[in-house]
């Protein structure tokens, strides 16, 4: 199969499989979650409901005291490639245009030069971060293989992108469907791994900060 | 060669190929060094050759002897011979007519029938294993290939013949490079492209539909020049011309890297010449040399006339899905979408259902714990 | 094949030529012209661009023109059809235009060298000359 030939299969069939595969496991994945459901809770909240479940979705997302001082690269590096990821995803034309395509949604993209540079350094942190996971005893005991298919997965579609856009490695045709591939095989691997927390993290902050609140320990 | 005569008017005698030097037949026409060297720098030019190289080639060509060449034409359109013989500057495409010897071509010569068939016959003969073979168009493969037939031949037939002889072989249009529109989906007649059938001929594709006339000439200036192909890409193309993608070479190039597109055909953008990517130009993917040979006498290439490149000098470009959906786009529309998320709904519903029943079951199976029991 | 008064600049219709942007591709020639001209100045290397292979945006070439001049000498010669040479305002930066008989540019190249390649007479053409030359004194 030449190069042209498997661009065209990874933006045919290959995305509708993928897509296909991702939207069926997303929302198999969040009716069961959000059907789990609890018994009413009859007792008067002791903090009013709500509240700590909105205050925890911000106090989670800074570090505890000491906290920072003891991991700062997970802090530090974590925000950086998060918000790297956000802007290389939802603020590139190319994609955008693909999701206007699929949702008939667009909003003004940032220049190929400034997702250029985003890209390399969310490469760049996402290697510190799989440095630190490996060095560092505990986190490496915690970790699976889940975890480093995890990184993988997220990884590949940045670095294909990022050889594709400057025309590095391979020629840009084969770059471009390796990119689109990956992407694929993110999609198909996302709502079965570690990574649905993309999906489910503000849920489950506001969660456990509600249930905490009504049962007075607000944060 | 009757045909001659269309194209080599400037020409008052013609030699037989093989004899000659080109070299002999300028002193001939009474052309000065000076000229030929003049037009040596165009050929250079055409060539995509370095422009000092210009006395190197005028050096090489006056040695040369003009090799006969057979045109094969198959399941094709003739947009490709249109290509050519309209091609912009005539005059620079009949120098190079008068260095080749063409010895069949069945549009373009005046005999026909078996006269026609003969002077293809006398030329595989008397240049056995030295002769050029030009094919234009695909060759069609199902049921013997019946589907395209000349003088009772199938084209894979009179292929397999002529290649056998040939010095190299020179695939001209994405049809004979590539299979081309022929062989798009769903391909009824089995169209293959030449390097399908023939695997023991050096090989040269120029792609495109039609491809730029002057890479035409080009390449049959360079083997002219240089009695061999020039270096080829991983598709069988001369890099000179196929080295860098449209995108790569692309005026508007400075759009794409500053985010500006063109959104419609007739918004602001597109008026102020931005880039046509999201419109579905294929110029990323395409290796050509339009944006910079450029087309009708060097007049303009289609994104410079304000429309996306369609990619005709690739493999499958037919199948490519829209030529107006832009390469980060989806190429077909997605079918399995609405299947998917009914069936992913229903699998959550029935899972949930599921441990509903089985909290439920649960807890009516839950006894409660009394003090009588603790104390047993 | 030829077209007398056919040519594409013989229809009457011309098109609004946006007006000038600059998307840098002439900064990035003329660059590269510096470059040639200071081996130039420095050696005596001489060198050519082709501009057949170079990218241009609409009204980028005539800005090109207007920046590079007419310099001091203009040279026209007639081998196959016209030529067209002349010394930008900065000497040693030739522009070099070959036509054809029919009056289509073939080759247009820029040339930085103390004097272009086409001009100086051929040693072939030399030799055929002095032969007519002393035919016609032998007569």
């Amino acid at each position: 199969m030449d190069a042209d030939l498997f661009l065209t299969w990874v933006r045919g069939t290959g995305l509708n499989i993928s897509i296909g595969i991702f939207l069926l496991g997303m929302l198999w994945r969040l009716f069961e979650i959000y059907s789990l459901g609890r018994k009413p809770d009859l007792a008067v909240p002791r903090h009013r409901a709500g509240a700590s479940g909105l205050h925890t979705l911000f106090r989670r997302s800074v570090p505890p005291p000491g906290m920072f001082k003891r991991s700062p690269v997970s802090y530090v590096a974590g925000y950086v490639f998060h918000i790297g990821l956000f802007i290389i995803v939802f603020l590139f034309a190319q994609h955008i245009k693909l999701i206007q395509e699929l949702t008939g949604l667009s909003w003004p993209a940032l220049p190929a030069q400034f997702i250029d540079a985003t890209a390399v350094v969310t490469l760049a942190t996402m290697l510190l971060v799989l440095a630190e996971r490996i060095n560092k005893p505990v986190k490496r005991f915690l970790s699976t293989f889940g975890d480093y298919a995890g990184w993988a997965l997220t990884f590949l579609p940045v670095l294909t992108g990022y050889l594709a856009n400057r025309h590095l490695l391979l020629a840009y045709t084969a770059m471009l469907a390796l990119h689109i591939l990956s992407v694929e095989l993110l999609l198909i691997f996302l709502p079965f791994t570690k990574l649905m927390h993309a999906f489910t993290l503000w849920g489950s902050r506001w969660y456990n900060g509600d249930v905490n609140g009504r049962k007075g320990v607000p944060t | 060669m009757t045909d001659h005569e269309t194209l080599n008017r400037e020409t008052p005698a013609l030699e037989i190929a093989g004899q000659k030097t080109l070299g002999d037949s300028l002193v001939q026409q009474g052309i000065s060094r000076r000229g030929f060297l003049k037009f040596c720098t165009a050929m250079a030019s055409l060539m995509a050759l370095p422009p000092g190289t210009a006395s190197a080639i005028a050096e090489a060509l006056i040695k040369a002897k003009r090799p006969s060449v057979i045109w094969l034409s198959f399941q094709e359109c003739t947009g490709c011979t249109e290509s050519l013989t309209r091609s912009y500057s005539p005059t620079l495409e009949n120098m190079i007519f008068n260095m080749i010897s063409l010895d069949y071509h069945h549009t373009l010569q005046a005999a026909s029938g078996y006269g026609a068939e003969k002077s293809r016959e006398d030329a595989m003969k008397n240049f056995y294993g030295k002769y050029l073979l030009v094919v234009d168009g695909s060759i069609p493969t199902h049921d013997g290939g019946v589907y395209s037939t000349i003088a009772g031949r199938t084209n894979l037939d009179l292929l397999q013949d002529v290649a056998k002889g040939a010095a190299a072989i020179i695939a001209v249009g994405t049809c004979s490079s590539f299979g081309g529109i022929p062989n798009a989906n769903p391909n009824p007649t089995g169209a293959v492209a030449v390097s399908d059938i023939i695997k023991d001929k050096p090989i040269v594709n120029i792609s495109g539909c039609p491809p730029i006339p002057a890479v035409i000439t080009g390449v049959l200036a360079h083997y002219l020049t240089f009695g061999a192909l020039p270096e080829l890409d991983d598709l069988g193309r001369p890099k000179s011309f196929y080295g860098q993608t449209i995108h790569d070479r692309c005026y508007r190039r400075p759009f794409y890297d500053q985010g500006k597109f063109a959104k419609t055909f007739d918004d602001e953008g597109a008026r102020n010449g931005w880039c046509l990517f999201e419109l579905g130009c294929k110029g990323p993917t395409t290796h050509n040399a339009c944006a910079t040979t450029k087309w009708n006498g060097g007049t303009s290439f289609p994104i410079e006339s304000g429309h996306g490149c369609l990619g005709c000098s690739e493999p499958h470009f037919w199948d490519a899905g829209s030529f107006y959906s832009a390469l980060s786009m989806p190429a077909s529309p997605l079918k399995l979408t609405t299947g998917a998320a009914v069936v992913g709904a229903a699998a959550g519903v029935a899972v949930s259902i599921a441990n509903r029943v089985k909290k439920n079951a649960a807890k009516s199976a839950h006894e409660k714990a009394t003090i009588a029991d603790l104390e047993k | 094949m030829s077209r007398p008064g056919n040519q594409f600049n013989d229809i009457p219709i011309h098109t609004h030529v946006a007006e000038a942007r600059s998307v840098g591709n002439i900064r990035a020639l003329l660059a590269e012209i510096v470059a040639r001209l200071e081996k130039l100045d420095a050696s005596g290397e001489s060198g050519m661009i082709d501009l057949h292979s170079l990218p241009f945006a609409p009204g980028e070439y005539e800005q090109l023109r207007q920046t590079l001049g007419q310099g001091e000498v203009s040279v026209r010669i007639e081998a196959i059809g016209p030529s067209e040479i002349n010394e930008t305002r900065f000497p040693g930066v030739w522009w070099v235009t070959h036509y054809n008989v029919e009056g289509d540019i073939i080759a247009d190249t820029i040339e930085i060298a103390w004097i272009p390649e086409i001009i100086p007479s051929q040693p072939e053409d030399v030799h055929a000359g002095l032969e007519k030359l002393q035919a016609k004194l032998n007569e």
